[in-house]
């Protein structure tokens, strides 16, 4: 079979953030200085990231995310899930929707498609290179959208302060659910796509 | 053109490898508007535009008054039956800053406030002597690889969507007055979009690079 000539076929390196050329074994890019990672690290470096971030996925969604006071209501402690029932109940669907999306389909849909990829390098891969390429590239794309709902409990926490009438504090799963998604956003970034193309050329060892 | 099996292996530094597959490219020449892709994966390597250096920084200093606004100017204010509060976006930040939450009100704090206007920062001293064809500055390569790097974990446009999201979550019970500082910081949203649409990092890194394979860009 004739190999594409990729960089690493020739025994060269290819550098991610300026796409210089270097001879392999080099630390760094001598051109724009960035590191050169070891492949075989690689990988486990992503699963690394990866099971942290489900680790702290767990609890962020049993602890609660919200802890509302009002003057007329006792203490409610809302989880991730809860918030959107409550937006629900109020018929704010457009918004329950963005918040369901970005909180629990994203992340779940980010656990299932790195574990897929990361998997697919080691068995038969049922997508083709571009489709997984392709996959990849979404996860890193939307993944830093799962944010939205530690930025709604800051400016909601930080806003409604108003003594006795109405007070909103950060639960304990606010911290969680941001490493969560730290962990799982560098889990995404770390999964070089160039391994996905080498699987399918044959030129991955 | 890729690098053909035939062909010995021409010098290093007529050479690019694909970011995204490693497939090799020699010799590419990208004409001003028209975006280079790689041929196996068809990712974009090189989009330079018209004026983009003069473009950017534009964009770049709007970037930078639109986020001293931000910082400085009420954001929101709520209004419950005579009862008000008001709160800057440094101030949301804050209120993760009591016992165990500490490390997620400096998180939020790098996102929001700290990382945006550091980037605008690196990218003028990385791009300003390009523009009046002054060789580049001494650190201008880790400035650039910060400005690239810290790109995913600058939030402003998710902060800006949480925030529409926060006041529909209190309509309901509340009053809530928007202030200068979310108009600034929804327009700094656009802005960045622009930018980011404008910026070709691997021009730049030619540009930064004397000895790097040339194109007609």
């Amino acid at each position: 079979m004739n190999l594409p000539r990729t960089a690493q076929s020739l025994g060269l390196v290819g550098c991610r953030t300026c796409g210089r050329v270097s001879p392999a074994g080099t630390p760094a890019c001598p051109h724009c200085g960035s590191h050169f990672h070891s492949r075989d690290a690689e990988l486990q470096t992503v699963w690394a990231w990866l099971i942290a971030g489900f680790i702290c996925y767990i609890p962020a969604n049993l602890y609660p995310m919200l802890v509302t006071q009002t003057l007329t209501s006792a203490k409610a402690e809302n989880t991730i899930v809860n918030g959107v029932i409550e937006l629900l109940k109020h018929h704010e669907y457009a918004v329950a929707g963005i918040v369901f999306f970005a909180s629990v389909i994203v992340p779940i849909g980010k656990f299932l498609a790195i574990a897929f990829l990361g998997l697919s390098l080691q068995r038969h891969a049922t997508l083709s290179s571009h489709r997984r390429h392709k996959l990849l590239h979404i996860v890193e794309f939307i993944g830093r959208w799962s944010m939205i709902d530690v930025f709604v409990v800051a400016i909601l926490s930080s806003l409604v302060q108003l003594g006795a009438v109405a007070q909103i504090h950060p639960g304990p799963a606010a911290i969680l659910f941001a490493l969560s998604v730290v962990f799982t956003m560098r889990a995404a970034q770390c999964f070089d796509p160039r391994l996905i193309w080498e699987k399918d050329d044959g030129s991955l060892k | 053109m890729t690098v053909n099996q035939a062909e010995s292996l021409p010098s290093l530094d007529r050479l690019l490898a694909c970011p995204s597959c490693g497939l090799l490219h020699q010799d590419i020449v990208t004409p001003v508007g028209k975006r280079a892709r790689c041929q196996r994966c068809h990712r974009v390597l090189f989009f330079p535009r018209r004026r983009a250096l003069a473009r950017i920084s534009a964009l770049a200093l709007t970037e930078a008054i639109l986020m001293i606004a931000a910082v400085f100017f009420p954001f929101l204010t709520i209004n419950v039956g005579g009862h008000t509060h008001q709160s800057s976006i440094f101030e949301t930040a804050l209120s993760f800053s009591q016992g165990l939450m500490i490390p997620l009100a400096a998180l939020v704090l790098v996102m929001i406030i700290l990382l945006p206007p550091l980037r605008i920062a690196a990218l003028f001293y990385t791009i300003a002597p390009l523009k009046r064809n002054l060789p580049p500055r001494p650190r201008a390569r880790a400035a650039l690889r910060f400005v690239e790097a810290t790109e995913p974990w600058s939030m402003v446009e998710i902060y800006v969507v949480g925030a529409v999201v926060a006041l529909i979550k209190v309509a309901g019970i509340a009053a809530v007055s928007l202030g200068p500082a979310f108009w600034a910081f929804s327009a700094l949203v656009v802005v960045l979009t622009f930018k980011d649409n404008l910026m070709c990092y691997w021009t730049v890194w030619r540009l930064i690079d004397p000895q790097a394979p040339r194109s007609q860009a």
